[in-house]
């Protein structure tokens, strides 16, 4: 069992696809930088933090994208997020028989903040384009960094959402929430309260990932494999669905109180035994969520 | 500007919006059409409520009003920073307000933004950012994060980020910075309503943000890297 929050980007494109079948555009070689990073006297990356391309999976050509985390934590820049709007585009024209977006970010690169958040709004516009062409866009979440921020919404915007229980997929991180309201509101170094706000098994069993598995190379393989197909187009009757789902969240009543816990949520949403899922291993919990 | 006196100046004095804590809605008329109104006051924070009721008004339009026009009006200091609404799955519920929106888009509706005072991050991400085009006043201030704070978290010096800001657009606060990189179409000055109008008739259905901000030269590799993604072998 290969770890994949260990992997590097180009590992988990290794790990995930066809063997030797990955064919990266604008690779390291043609040494494409941030120059804002460079006029700040930040070390860049020949690759700006995210390797694109072509490659098969079980056969079929997808579409990947591959996150750095050990570079800026996977932020967006400019550079960063031009290759993902591109890589959508050119699936919009090539249609692939599926995206694949190996998300690991902390959101919006602070050093270069205004372009990268213009850069995540076009990449979620072009997320949203590639979804409507019914090519599905899969994100698969299990790095060391989570997918935060501004790539938080992008991967809510896909069509299919895959994490390992390690993983962690929210808006804003809990170092920013607690510098802002106090340790009181969210304890960062509390990791076990962390993981049920913002990890795997809490985001399975509310229905915010569409899989769940181990942090296992071969296990997004596979996961990725059964999410091609996965076409899930947004119409009205979609919206409406997901409007009551999460409209009858706020009607938590432990929630309204100001009580915000985890298994207290769990429970309301009729998880039996909600109290025994942060003991559970991967199968123990996906056989919890109601069908 | 005070969102009554932009409501004011822009359908009137009767012009049917009406504020709920920080959130703004309401049906105005325009040219003696109707255009569904949706935004946020008071500098609110995004949470998931705020998002869920701006999602409910889209949807509202979507299903009751074919191809109205909708101008969202935006002034928020963000997402809201509550681990509560980071349980209750924030990301999602603001993703699910930039699907209902993308999809009015795509269905024929005219969406137009207009940050009237100011916007941030998070919050602007899921709405005027999302429109087919981006407006701002002039007074209007937009950012992900002011100087003294950026400098704290990436550990540059303050003076020399402050220095950088007068010739690079990419990180310092600032609504012109944003008109430069393409983000936001135009600053609207003089007779809004004479704006609004040319923004209902000529806005884009596609996203030319990036080849915007390479025209004005405030984001000069977005639109190239993208294309030189769709050209390589």
């Amino acid at each position: 069992m290969i770890s994949y929050a260990e992997c590097s980007a180009r590992e988990r494109i290794a790990q995930l696809l066809d063997t030797g079948s990955f064919h990266e555009w604008l690779p390291p070689a043609e040494r494409l930088t941030s120059p804002h990073l460079a006029q700040l006297g930040v070390p860049s990356s020949f690759d700006d933090g995210v390797a694109i391309g072509r490659a098969t999976l079980g056969g079929l050509e997808v579409f990947v994208a591959a996150q750095e985390g050990a570079f800026m934590g996977g932020g967006v820049g400019e550079v960063h997020g031009a290759k993902l709007v591109g890589l959508l585009r050119r699936a919009l024209r090539d249609r692939p028989a599926a995206v694949l977006l190996l998300a690991e970010s902390g959101g919006v690169r602070l050093h270069e903040a205004n372009a990268g958040l213009i850069a995540v709004s076009e990449v979620m516009r072009a997320v949203l384009d590639v979804r409507a062409a019914g090519v599905p866009v899969v994100v698969l979440i299990g790095g060391a960094n989570g997918c935060f921020g501004g790539m938080g919404i992008v991967a809510r915007c896909a069509d299919h959402v895959v994490m390992s229980d390690v993983g962690r997929l929210a808006m804003s991180g809990p170092e920013v929430i607690e510098a802002s309201h106090g340790v009181e509101e969210f304890d960062s170094r509390d990791r076990a309260l962390v993981w049920r706000t913002t990890g795997g098994k809490h985001r399975w069993l509310t229905g915010d990932c569409d899989m769940l598995v181990e942090d296992d190379a071969a296990a997004f393989r596979d996961a990725a494999i059964d999410a091609i197909g996965a076409s899930k187009p947004v119409t009205p009757a979609t919206l409406e669905a997901e409007h009551a789902l999460l409209s009858a969240r706020l009607r938590d009543p432990l929630a309204e109180d100001g009580g915000d816990d985890a298994i207290a949520l769990w429970t309301h949403l009729g998880i039996a035994g909600a109290d025994r899922v942060p003991d559970l291993d991967v199968a123990a919990v996906r056989a919890l969520r109601p069908a | 500007m005070d969102w009554n006196l932009l409501a004011t100046r822009l359908f009137g004095a009767g012009h049917g919006i009406v504020a709920d804590g920080d959130f703004l809605q309401g049906t105005a008329h325009f040219d003696g059409r109707p255009i569904t109104v949706i935004g946020t006051t008071n500098h609110a924070s995004i949470g998931v409520r705020l998002a869920l009721a701006q999602a409910r008004v889209v949807l509202d339009t979507l299903a009751q009003h074919p191809e109205r026009p909708i101008l969202l009006l935006v002034d928020t200091q963000g997402q809201q920073l509550r681990r509560r609404d980071e349980l209750l799955g924030i990301n999602r519920a603001m993703a699910h307000l930039g699907a209902s929106i993308d999809l009015a888009r795509r269905r024929g509706h005219r969406v137009i933004g207009l940050v009237y005072d100011q916007a941030l991050s998070g919050g602007f991400i899921t709405s005027g950012l999302i429109a087919d085009a981006c407006h701002a006043l002039p007074e209007a201030e937009i950012r992900v994060m002011r100087i003294p704070a950026m400098a704290r978290v990436t550990k540059l010096p303050e003076d020399m980020l402050a220095a950088l800001s007068q010739s690079n657009p990419v990180f310092a606060p600032g609504v012109a910075n944003y008109v430069a990189m393409g983000g936001v179409r135009s600053l609207w000055q003089g007779d809004l309503a004479a704006a609004l109008r040319e923004a209902l008739a000529h806005s884009p259905r596609e996203d030319l943000r990036a080849i915007d901000g390479a025209a004005r030269g405030g984001r000069q590799l977005a639109a190239a890297v993208a294309q030189r993604v769709l050209d390589a072998a």
